[in-house]
């Protein structure tokens, strides 16, 4: 495969790279950090043994900067035929009520910015006859909770949408794999006490590498979670208000 | 608000606030105390202003805890990238929190090996640095400090360093075993070592006591790595009684073709009731170890992590133990005063009717450079027990004895030594102590060990 990521630096993103990157996958990082990405890629080169690897300039609050990350890891993989998002920005519920420019950046990296590369990625794709897009979205975004609204509401419209590219576009051959990841021990969920079944990021790497090969349209990871949403989609507003998960 | 490209997702998370503490302990899950725990992919950014790095916590004391609520302990084990590898010299230079068994699954199948493994490979490279550990091949190839070539370091006043035996030479050698206590420890380069086969040649035979068991693992010294498991719960003439086994990499037309595959492990999924592991258990399945290897010379190839990590097919096995924890008493003897000396260690065990689930004995060579480095030339014994109000006075009673006969503990895995005797085992206390007060007058880096044992204020 020839695989665009953003977010390859940290977290499940980092261990995602790392299992493509040991069997052979030629790799392309986006970030805004660039110092950090090189980092990442000289890592991702002694893991894959052979081959360098590229970087490139992309944030998510910076939608100008996606047309040309895109083009410039086409250049270097000469062509790509996989993207895959696992960048985005989280904040607790109550940070996001009480900072309003938080609040903004996290709805329009994790929701309007995210589905505008989506789009790009989405056009390269088809127009070369098809390919894979790989989103990570969140069980966040499968029943409004009181610890994530905000972030949840943003995820949920993320869902939405991917499955929906699924609808109208599998049939042309492109592949939407959109990741729902329950708590999973990263970076990004230091300091939050981890519930029952939290998953590594590893684990989470391995089921997602399995679920773009096959080209499965939705993800839990780990699969405990499915389980775990359906429950609570399944629970009745009057207990919603009154728990606080 | 925190940037958090690609992390992990936190919608299924309870509402809680990211300052709240949490339950800290060593392997051993004893002493249990409260503290901050902060986690990040930034290693050199996180530890300004930090009291203690841990990595993957499998020091079994409380060698990685803080030694106050108040300090601020970061997490190594996100920091975890190969940063340079030079196929030339074998030097490999990574964050301090990348693991062993990611350096194992990367190198062990194109033909290197670390020259220095401790049991488990769920270490980091860091935290292999800081107790500077030994392994089957210590006899041979002393600590995993011997084959450090580089090591960059945060230091008390927020200063990086990097340190060598040529840079900074005694800061380097002070941090080998330092117990993280002279430095953040960021980086580690070290020299990975060329290797015929991934895999391993192994022989072992039983031995029907404990002077046989010693002797024998005295005769393999010509192995590249020697290690012995004891049973020091059986009586009379059996006690001591055990399996040594000796190793070295297969050649490779010994070697199966097919690289090893790795393992995925079980694991223990909670903390068992205090009451589960009981002596009898113990004894019943030492007896089966015992009688399944048979009285003859066993010989054969075997898996490289069923040879070096026996005890990581199942992980969080020291769960088993329950909630009082359990301690690994290791120290060293030397050998010169012989066996008698060293039966009267199993003689004392058995007056204080001391539990010893497991019991490892191994071979130690030279000293080494680090400074407090644990091992001396000798035998080492580890001996596993769950703590109890018994275990303080027999800790005291051992360490009166090794003080005698002129041995000294490991602080991996130290949790119930007093000050005075460790300082009376260990000469080198002074040394190391001047060049902490070099770097670290005021002892901003500190443990709830070196609140124990150096006197530092909580």
């Amino acid at each position: 495969m020839k695989v665009v990521l953003l977010g390859a630096t940290k977290g499940m993103g980092r261990a995602l790279a790392r299992l493509m990157a040991a069997r052979g996958d030629q790799l392309f990082l986006l970030g805004r950090d660039l110092d950090d990405l090189q980092r990442s890629a000289r890592d991702l080169e002694i893991i894959a043994g052979s081959g360098s690897i590229g970087a490139g300039y992309c944030d998510l609050l910076r939608p100008d900067s996606f047309s040309g990350a895109l083009e410039q890891a086409a250049t270097a993989l000469d062509g790509f035929d996989t993207v895959v998002i696992t960048a985005g920005l989280f904040a607790t519920q109550e940070e996001l009520e009480q900072d309003e420019s938080a609040r903004r950046d996290l709805l329009t990296a994790d929701f309007t910015n995210t589905i505008q590369l989506c789009e790009l990625a989405r056009a390269r794709l088809l127009a070369r006859g098809g390919g894979t897009l790989c989103v990570f979205s969140s069980v966040a975004g499968e029943r409004a909770r009181k610890p994530v609204i905000l972030y949840g509401a943003a995820k949920a419209g993320l869902s939405y949408y991917l499955e929906g590219l699924d609808h109208k576009f599998r049939a042309q051959g492109l592949r939407t794999v959109c990741v729902k990841p329950g708590f999973v021990r990263t970076g990004m969920t230091a300091g939050l006490k981890p519930p029952p079944f939290a998953g590594q990021p590893d684990d989470v790497a391995r089921i997602v590498l399995k679920a773009i090969d096959r080209g499965r349209p939705e993800v839990y990871a780990p699969g405990i979670w499915r389980w775990i949403m359906l429950l609570i989609r399944s629970l009745p507003r009057g207990v919603m208000r009154r728990i606080e998960f | 608000m925190e940037s958090s490209p690609a992390a992990g997702d936190a919608g299924a998370v309870l509402a809680q606030a990211r300052t709240s503490t949490v339950q800290l302990g060593g392997w051993g899950r004893y002493p249990m105390v409260e503290g901050h725990e902060e986690w990040s992919e930034d290693l050199q950014g996180s530890t300004q202003g930090a009291a203690l790095t841990r990595g993957l916590g499998r020091s079994y004391g409380d060698a990685s805890l803080p030694a106050c609520t108040r300090d601020r302990v970061v997490n190594s084990s996100l920091a975890d990238r190969f940063i340079t590898f030079d196929p030339d010299t074998g030097v490999l230079r990574a964050e301090a929190g990348c693991p062993l068994w990611r350096v194992n699954r990367v190198f062990l199948p194109r033909g290197w090996f670390t020259p220095v493994t401790p049991g488990t490979h769920y270490v980091t490279l860091g935290g292999m640095v800081a107790a500077d550990v030994h392994g089957k091949s210590h006899h041979r190839d002393g600590c995993f400090g011997e084959h450090v070539t580089l090591l960059k370091l945060r230091v008390a006043d927020g200063r990086i360093v990097e340190c060598s035996d040529e840079a900074e030479r005694d800061l380097f050698r002070a941090t080998l075993g330092g117990m993280g206590l002279t430095g953040h420890i960021l980086e580690v380069a070290f020299r990975l070592r060329r290797i015929p086969s991934p895999w391993i040649w192994q022989e072992s035979e039983r031995t029907p006591n404990f002077e046989a068991t010693l002797s024998s693992l005295q005769a393999a010294k010509t192995w590249p790595f020697t290690v012995c498991w004891a049973d020091f719960l059986n009586k009379g003439s059996r006690a001591g009684r055990g399996i040594v086994m000796k190793g070295r990499w297969a050649e490779p037309h010994e070697a199966p073709k097919a690289p090893p595959s790795f393992r995925r492990p079980v694991t223990v999924p909670f903390v068992f009731p205090n009451w589960f592991l009981q002596p009898w258990m113990v004894q019943v399945f030492n007896w089966l170890n015992y009688l399944k290897h048979g009285p003859r010379l066993r010989a054969g190839i075997i898996h490289p992590e069923t040879f070096w990590y026996p005890l990581d097919t199942v992980q969080y096995w020291n769960r088993v133990y329950g909630r009082r924890g359990f301690t690994q008493y290791q120290c060293v003897l030397p050998v010169d005063g012989g066996w008698s000396r060293h039966r009267a260690v199993l003689e004392l065990l058995q007056r204080h009717r001391a539990p010893v689930f497991l019991c490892v004995i191994k071979d130690c060579g030279a000293e080494g450079r680090g400074t407090l480095s644990f091992p001396k030339p000798g035998i080492s014994y580890a001996l596993d027990m769950p703590v109890a109000p018994s275990t303080q006075p027999l800790v005291d009673a051992l360490n009166e004895f090794v003080i005698a006969e002129g041995g000294r503990v490991y602080l991996a895995k130290d949790a119930f030594t007093r000050a005075e005797h460790f300082r009376a085992m260990e000469p080198r206390l002074d040394a190391w102590e001047r060049v902490r007060r070099t770097w670290d007058p005021q002892r901003r880096l500190r443990s709830a060990q070196s609140v124990r044992l150096f006197g530092d204020q909580p």
